[in-house]
């Protein structure tokens, strides 16, 4: 087990440096002048401009630009951004609101994906049934902004003028706490929800076949502990693959999220950072998502141990 | 999934024209082709496998079935299990899942062809936005409405169409001959290459597709539907990539791959006739499902404000525009968000019905 997850983590390098090369060589691409970008509408001193180019290596050759970035990283050191900021304090300002949303997301996914999934799956071809396709093919049609801008009318607004039911805060207000976080943690769940669904029913379905589930009920277990138990706890390793691949997801797509209901995350954060030139953040926040990705990953295949006792990691 | 595909290969050998190769060719252009087709009228694919429920139709269809092919007169209906493709059309031909979807997808591409047939103006005329007419609600004559420019909603919804479909068509087109080719180099070749164009994709996997798609989307400074695609297709080849590797892998060693090879088969003809067939299903199956994905995801591009850029018309730009009055004029954003909706839809419902063709498991 130990070892696995060295040789997991070993296995990653080559994917963490790939992607930060990539992502380097995107932002660098950019065309624009950073400390231009800076002074805004006025023009910048040129001793100014000089010495930040200077400071920021940019009159070097990309590769060495490069070298410097990533040595720096090596030390743990995210490098600052062009206004002074060390990026390291940018993230940890952004990053906890987007974990918030994305864990709160995960959360709604598993709940109601994974219970609609098991009452379409145990109902097969009945209402209930058709219902979880029905609706779930349409909210996989439907863009997220549109679901955003809705919810956003209809919970955020109309609940409040219309019903005198003000719980939904329309845009996010850090005092608000926890209930800020649903409706747009809903929005941002909505699509892979779908999937959770879909994938729920699809994987039960396969499993309440199987002879063990059979066995289970012709010796009398309760019905609850033979769909939970036997069916459930089967039919699970898919869906911990889908979420697990889907966290980064989440928390990339919170760019659109983000941006509809004010959240100051890290979404929020890159896309104006890919507008002003700041390479050091988007590089940063691009590299700490891909982390979680191929961190959620190692979970999940070490999850699936943990849901298959058959399953051993040597 | 590639068992009825496998037996078909055993069979045929001996009969060289009825090689699988043209059959998933021909079972592909049916669907769209004969998209607005009533179930019951009889297309060129023969469903011997089915007798007991169509026994009218299998005598009357096997003359033309047989026709088409050259030195195999009268033995096909009585020699030929039916393949995988006749076996999914079969089935598809009796979905309604299939037939809506392939309907809103024939109607999306007639839109995206022929937009003047469905509106008599011009958005880019000169005059056709009044903004005398801004907001005003639908009516008879101006079914959607105007946006806050005063232009018709539904010209300009209409007209909006091209843009999406030809993103999802570019991006499908290109993710599948780029992700295809290299999938099959690397099943096939093995070695240095697989090593290093998986762990490519690895990289191109850890980076979510908007996220991606900003960065590079950014350098653009006049985004339209052809750098979209460019940019959608550089991020999502790994997906077919995978698809095309596992299936070269899994059939690579398979007895009928090593007794062609026996036989003196080139490369080309191992792969043509052999190891292609069986990926195409699962290959069909991803693409019709992610050219909607990808139409969904053009929207969210524009909708940042760096995908198709005004005064190009996308549904995605409409949406971003209409948004700061959506609270005023929810019709503005609402019609061209339904509309995309549908047109997504639509592509999924028929990559869903294709799968459920296509997956014997499913049966």
């Amino acid at each position: 087990m130990g070892r696995y997850v060295v040789r997991r983590i070993i296995q990653a390098i080559p994917v963490i440096l790939g992607a930060t090369f990539l992502i380097y060589a995107l932002v660098f691409l950019l065309p624009g002048d950073p400390i231009t970008a800076l002074a805004g509408e006025k023009r910048a001193d040129p001793t100014v401009v000089a010495v930040l180019q200077e400071r920021y290596h940019l009159n070097d050759p990309f590769f060495v630009q490069y070298w410097y970035y990533l040595s720096h990283l090596f030390t743990g050191d995210f490098g600052e951004d062009y206004r002074g900021n060390a990026v390291v304090d940018v993230m940890s300002a952004a990053f906890p609101y987007t974990i918030n949303l994305a864990l709160t997301a995960l959360g709604i996914e598993m709940a109601v994906g994974v219970t609609a999934g098991v009452a379409a799956a145990l109902k097969r071809g009945r209402f209930i049934d058709n219902v979880v396709m029905i609706s779930t093919l349409m909210v996989i049609s439907i863009p997220v902004f549109v679901i955003g801008f809705v919810l956003q009318l209809v919970l955020g607004v109309k609940l409040k003028t219309d019903y005198g039911f003000d719980f939904f805060p329309v845009s996010f207000n850090e005092e608000a706490g926890f209930r800020s976080y649903l409706m747009p943690a809903y929005v941002l769940a909505s699509t892979s929800l779908a999937y959770v669904a879909r994938l729920t029913r699809a994987s039960l379905i396969e499993v309440m076949r199987a002879d063990y589930v059979r066995t289970a009920v012709a010796k009398g277990l309760s019905p609850f502990r033979v769909v939970v138990r036997h069916g459930l706890r089967n039919a699970l390793i898919p869906i911990v693959t889908f979420l697990g691949m889907d966290l980064g997801g989440l928390m990339g797509g919170a760019v659109i999220t983000e941006g509809i209901f004010n959240i100051p995350g890290v979404g929020h954060q890159l896309f104006q950072s890919v507008y002003l030139r700041e390479r050091t953040i988007v590089v940063g926040i691009v590299s700490a998502l891909v982390l979680v990705y191929l961190f959620a990953n190692l979970v999940v295949d070490l999850l699936y141990a943990v849901l298959d006792p058959r399953i051993r990691y040597e | 999934m590639s068992e009825p595909t496998k037996s078909d290969d055993l069979v045929v050998p001996a009969a060289e024209p009825a090689g699988p190769v043209s059959l998933p060719g021909q079972a592909v252009g049916e669907p769209s082709a004969a998209a607005g087709q009533e179930p019951g009228e009889a297309p060129a694919a023969t469903l011997t496998k089915a007798p007991a429920e169509a026994p009218a139709q299998a005598p009357a269809e096997a003359p033309a079935e047989t026709t088409g092919k050259p030195g195999k007169p009268g033995k096909a209906d009585t020699e030929r299990v039916a393949s995988l493709w006749t076996d999914a059309w079969y089935d598809l031909r009796r979905n309604p899942l299939f037939l809506i979807g392939a309907l809103l997808v024939a109607f999306m591409v007639a839109l995206a062809i022929a937009p003047q047939l469905f509106t008599g103006k011009d958005p880019q005329s000169a005059g056709f936005c009044q903004l005398a007419d801004s907001l005003k609600r639908p009516s008879a004559d101006h079914w959607f409405g105007f946006d806050v420019q005063g232009c018709d909603v539904y010209t300009r919804t209409v007209w909006g169409a091209r843009n999406s479909i030809v993103v999802g068509m570019l991006t499908t087109t290109l993710v599948v001959l780029v992700g295809g080719a290299l999938g099959l180099l690397a099943g096939w070749v093995g070695g240095f290459w697989d090593s290093l164009l998986s762990r490519v994709t690895e990289i191109f996997f850890a980076i979510p597709l908007l996220l991606g798609g900003m960065l590079i989307m950014a350098n653009f400074q006049k985004g339209n539907a052809f750098t979209v695609s460019m940019v959608m297709a550089v991020l999502g080849w790994p997906q077919i990539y995978r698809l095309m590797r596992s299936a070269v892998l899994s059939n690579k060693h398979n007895d009928y791959v090593v007794a062609a090879k026996a036989l003196g088969a080139g490369t080309s003809r191992i792969l043509g006739r052999h190891i292609l067939p069986n990926a195409v299903a699962p290959v069909i199956v991803v693409s019709t499902i992610n050219l909607g994905v990808y139409i969904g995801a053009e929207a969210a591009l524009s909708y940042l404000g760096i995908g198709i850029q005004s005064p190009a018309i996308s549904w995605g730009l409409m949406i971003s525009d209409a948004q700061a009055r959506f609270l005023s004029a929810p019709h503005v954003l609402l019609f061209p968000a339904v509309v995309l909706s549908i047109t997504v839809l639509a592509f999924i419902m028929l990559g869903d019905a294709v799968r459920d063709a296509l997956d014997p498991k499913l049966r």
